[in-house]
């Protein structure tokens, strides 16, 4: 993988090239008005290089506010959490952005697809804030939409497109800037059985090809099970994480799913 | 620069969505820009008339009158005296560096006759320099020359006015005309100038000689002086208007030996200066007027502010995943910001496309002469953009620094 020596200097990583996420102590405390909400309460975690990883839990369980810090969005109150070796917590806000431009691929639930804009033109949207040339974007957002196999479709517009279709935009997007860790919040939420095999056999396929770590918010034990390793939260500790045995392969549960293997027809 | 045309692209686009609301938005500013691209116009079309009409007097015109006359404590107003000469005039053009021509200048009216015609006109008794100064054009015809001047010939130049009433339609030139039953050859016409500033009709003269008009015309009444003139009319060189005043007041003080302590005998007055204070006037009229319409531009940019707060509220999650994306706080901030400034700009031409019309139509419509000077337009189309920038900035920074959990979550 390559990575912006920028960032590498920065990184006091004695764990070295190993780890891509390297968790100590991680506390995050929101305070509102004289409340105090301790959302994590000292957690410590390691997810290795190309890494599927789940992350289960209750609604206020601290997984939401450890998918934030874990995507660079916030910053911990205390601890340590290292991205590449990069001590994410030293940096400012610019920092930040350019480091989820960077490393970080955001999938959500809500696919938040640019609306009245193209497919290609939502994919090339990190590039906008990248600092790459523009002459290679349509080339670069072609070939992030044919991985997701969407292609064909580049010119359509999110309400041209189905919850899949859209969700598989939503990846092609994060893919743009060939990022270390996908970080998928959700991604199946709101989509159909089948629909969501599909993607996760995309999110396995990204993992297994290009050697991308992925992390998955899921509260679906169906879904987590796609994984290599199951982690959940609750109150802010992590009480439970654990390899799993035999992840599930969503390239051959398709290959034998029982229905039409039609796509579905666009939703208006 | 690829950026701007970039951000320039995201804001056409978001304008575009809400079609209605934006051109409701621009158009406060396009009203604003409208209002003082015609105010602006309609006041530098009254300066404009001005200095045509000074270009009518003609430019760099110093007149000098006679001052007033103290006989024995009676003090008669200026004018009245009879203290300037023709030796003065020459002097004037001769001694003054800073004066390129000088005329001596005696005025009466008179009855003028040309065969069953009359008409009553006001001569004027010059030198060929006058036509100069003045700016006075031959249309058909020739001068007089420094000779008719020596030689005292009856001749004389008559402005359109006079032409039409007594001649209908026959060619002047070379006719003789009778004034006070002295023959008079006509040897040329002027070209038109039109009414003057106070609405005095420009062509109803008749140009002569200055020594023809004072010894055969005029001749008789109070002069006992053969000499002495109703006033000179001068011309400074370009820029030199100051200077030449100066040294007219100077020479002819020397001229007519008074001492240090006395008053002068005479006046020097500019028309340029008479001219500036009217142009003035006019100046502070139109300042007055485009401040009064400025208001208007400033309450478009509080349009336009309040627009972008809805525009920076509705669009929070799409601000939040382009954060997510990697966009940083400048980004943000450029694109609501270029997104604001393309609103001002985009109202600011339609309003000047509006003063324009605006102006067009009151020229037309009321008949008052407006100029619409391309620097009011320039200054129009950067103040806009001013606008857009100034009022664009809150919310866009308000935009620019959402906290981006908050701005995806937001729903």
């Amino acid at each position: 993988m390559a990575s912006p020596s920028k960032f590498r200097s920065n990184g006091a990583d004695p764990a070295g090239e190993s780890a891509l996420i390297r968790i100590e102590h991680l506390h995050k405390t929101y305070h509102m008005g004289d409340n105090h909400v301790h959302a994590l309460r000292g957690v410590s975690l390691e997810i290795a290089r190309g890494s599927f990883v789940a992350i289960m839990g209750a609604s206020g369980s601290g997984k939401s506010t450890l998918m934030n810090i874990v995507g660079c969005l916030d910053k911990p109150s205390s601890g340590k959490y290292y991205l590449d070796g990069v001590d994410v917590g030293a940096l400012d806000r610019d920092e930040l952005a350019d480091i989820r431009n960077k490393k970080v691929g955001f999938v959500f639930q809500q696919f938040n697809l640019l609306a009245r804009t193209s497919a290609l033109e939502n994919v090339e949207l990190p590039l906008l804030y990248s600092d790459s040339d523009k002459s290679t974007f349509k080339e670069r957002a072609m070939e992030a939409l044919t991985a997701v196999g969407l292609a064909e479709r580049y010119d359509h517009h999110p309400s041209q497109l189905s919850g899949g279709q859209q969700q598989r935009v939503a990846i092609a997007r994060s893919l743009i800037n060939n990022p270390q860790l996908i970080l998928a919040d959700e991604p199946t939420g709101a989509l159909d059985s089948k629909t969501s095999v599909e993607i996760m056999g995309i999110f396995q396929r990204l993992n297994r090809e290009k050697g991308i770590s992925i992390v998955v918010v899921t509260h679906e034990p169906d879904i987590a099970h796609y994984s290599d390793r199951i982690i959940q939260f609750k109150d802010g500790h992590i009480i439970v994480d654990e390899p799993v045995a035999n992840p599930r392969n969503a390239e051959r549960e398709l290959a034998e799913w029982p229905e039409e293997v039609e796509e579905k027809e666009p939703v208006a | 620069m690829n950026k701007v045309f970039q951000s320039m692209r995201i804001a056409f686009r978001a304008l575009r969505v809400n079609k209605l609301r934006s051109a409701l938005t621009m158009l406060g500013i396009i009203i604003g820009v409208g209002a003082v691209i015609a105010m602006v116009s309609v006041g530098s079309g009254a300066t404009d008339r001005i200095h045509q009409q000074i270009a009518s007097i003609g430019s760099n015109v110093i007149i000098i009158q006679p001052g007033s006359q103290n006989t024995g404590g009676v003090r008669t107003g200026n004018g009245n005296a009879q203290t300037l000469t023709e030796d003065d005039a020459r002097a004037v053009q001769e001694e003054c560096p800073s004066v390129m021509y000088a005329s001596p200048i005696q005025q009466n009216q008179q009855q003028i006759v040309y065969q069953s015609n009359n008409w009553f006109s006001r001569i004027y008794g010059v030198s060929p320099e006058y036509l100069t100064i003045r700016d006075i054009r031959i249309e058909e015809g020739q001068p007089f020359t420094t000779d008719d001047v020596r030689s005292t010939s009856k001749v004389a130049l008559l402005g359109k006015t006079v032409v039409d009433n007594l001649f209908a339609g026959e060619d002047p030139i070379g006719k003789t005309i009778r004034i006070r039953k002295v023959p008079v050859t006509v040897v040329g016409t002027l070209v038109p100038k039109g009414q003057n500033a106070s609405g005095q009709d420009q062509d109803d003269l008749i140009i002569m000689p200055i020594t023809t008009a004072k010894k055969k015309i005029m001749g008789g009444g109070r002069q006992n002086n053969w000499q002495q003139i109703g006033q000179i009319m001068a011309q400074a060189r370009d820029g030199q208007n100051q200077q030449a005043m100066d040294q007219i007041e100077a020479l002819l003080r020397q001229r007519h030996r008074l001492q240090a302590t006395e008053d002068n005998d005479f006046q020097v007055r500019s028309l340029e200066e008479m001219a500036a204070a009217q142009e003035q006037a006019t100046q502070i009229m139109g300042l007055l007027l485009a401040s009064i319409a400025s208001v208007s531009l400033i309450v478009g940019g509080i349009g336009i502010m309040n627009i972008m707060l809805v525009s920076v509220t509705e669009r929070t999650k799409e601000i939040g995943l382009r954060q997510a994306v990697g966009a940083k706080t400048k980004d943000i901030l450029s694109q609501f910001l270029v997104e604001a400034v393309t609103l001002a700009l985009l109202g600011g031409s339609l309003g000047i496309l509006m003063g324009v019309l605006a102006s067009l139509g009151i020229s037309y419509f009321a008949g008052w002469n407006t100029l619409v000077s391309p620097v009011a337009i320039a200054a129009a189309f950067l103040f806009s953009a001013l606008v857009g920038v100034f009022f664009g900035y809150y919310p866009a920074r308000k935009a620019a620094l959402l906290d981006p959990i908050e701005a995806l979550r937001y729903e």
